[in-house]
């Protein structure tokens, strides 16, 4: 059983209740839309540090000279 | 606390534990909110789990940017537009047994006519290289005064002594 706590601020009383099928939903939902844009999200870091490993193999200089020459 | 800080509500999860925590029926009688969370979830296979706050029952309409550390890379991101609410971070299975994730949210002029703004931060906590740590600026588009608030375990749900404390603070 998926429970939830709700707290009543006006009275202070907590109460444990079963998620319904539309919040299990809107939980699954969420769940997916954030592994989904965070794979997306640790793809671009890691293509855009293969582009940058890949320029500076080209150039022929080390990150801490590109920082150098950059800086 | 600050004696502009008043205690409206405060509750600690139990030995079933619990996949949300709401706090309804939130008095208009601050100026702002703040929620003080001290969290663990049962996610399995990871050191934090996602935090989703939401404001209202509302699911869609939020935004913001997010700086983040992990123990080892620095990054920021926008959580726009994927309806993630206000995203948190909090400690999951493999963190260091007995370590509870915290963070605070901070909401201003809940009762306001105008989008409602947040600040927040949270960290995960494990000693270890992995520990996450968020620290994020928000926006929903509410122009209701907020009466609820929940507070979601992401991937997992809230494991036993999880806390969560809510706090109105007046004008000093």
């Amino acid at each position: 059983m998926t429970t939830k706590l709700v707290v009543d601020c006006s009275t202070g009383v907590v109460e444990e209740i079963e998620l319904t099928e539309e919040e299990l939903a809107q939980r699954e939902a969420d769940r997916v839309a954030f592994e989904a844009a965070e794979a997306e999200r640790v793809a671009a870091e890691a293509e855009k540090a293969a582009k940058r490993a890949e320029l500076l193999a080209k150039l022929g200089i080390t990150e801490e000279e590109a920082k150098v020459l950059l800086g | 606390m600050p004696v502009t800080y008043k205690k409206i509500a405060s509750v600690t999860v139990g030995s079933g534990g619990a996949s949300t925590i709401d706090f309804t029926s939130i008095p208009g009688t601050y100026t702002d909110l703040v929620l003080k969370f001290s969290t663990r979830t049962n996610r399995a296979g990871a050191v934090s789990d996602d935090v989703y706050i939401s404001l209202n029952g509302v699911n869609t309409g939020y935004s913001g940017r997010i700086l983040q550390g992990s123990g080892s890379a620095a990054s920021s991101f926008s959580d726009t537009p994927n309806p993630w609410k206000f995203l948190a971070i909090t400690a999951a299975s493999n963190a260091t047994a007995s370590s509870f994730g915290n963070g605070e949210f901070y909401l201003p002029n809940y009762t306001g006519s105008t989008n409602k703004s947040a600040s927040f931060d949270s960290v995960g906590e494990n000693n270890a290289t992995e520990a996450v740590q968020r620290l994020s600026a928000g926006l929903v588009t509410i122009t209701s005064a907020i009466t609820s608030i929940q507070v979601d375990g992401g991937n997992g749900d809230f494991v036993q002594h999880s806390t969560a404390t809510l706090y109105g603070i007046s004008k000093s």
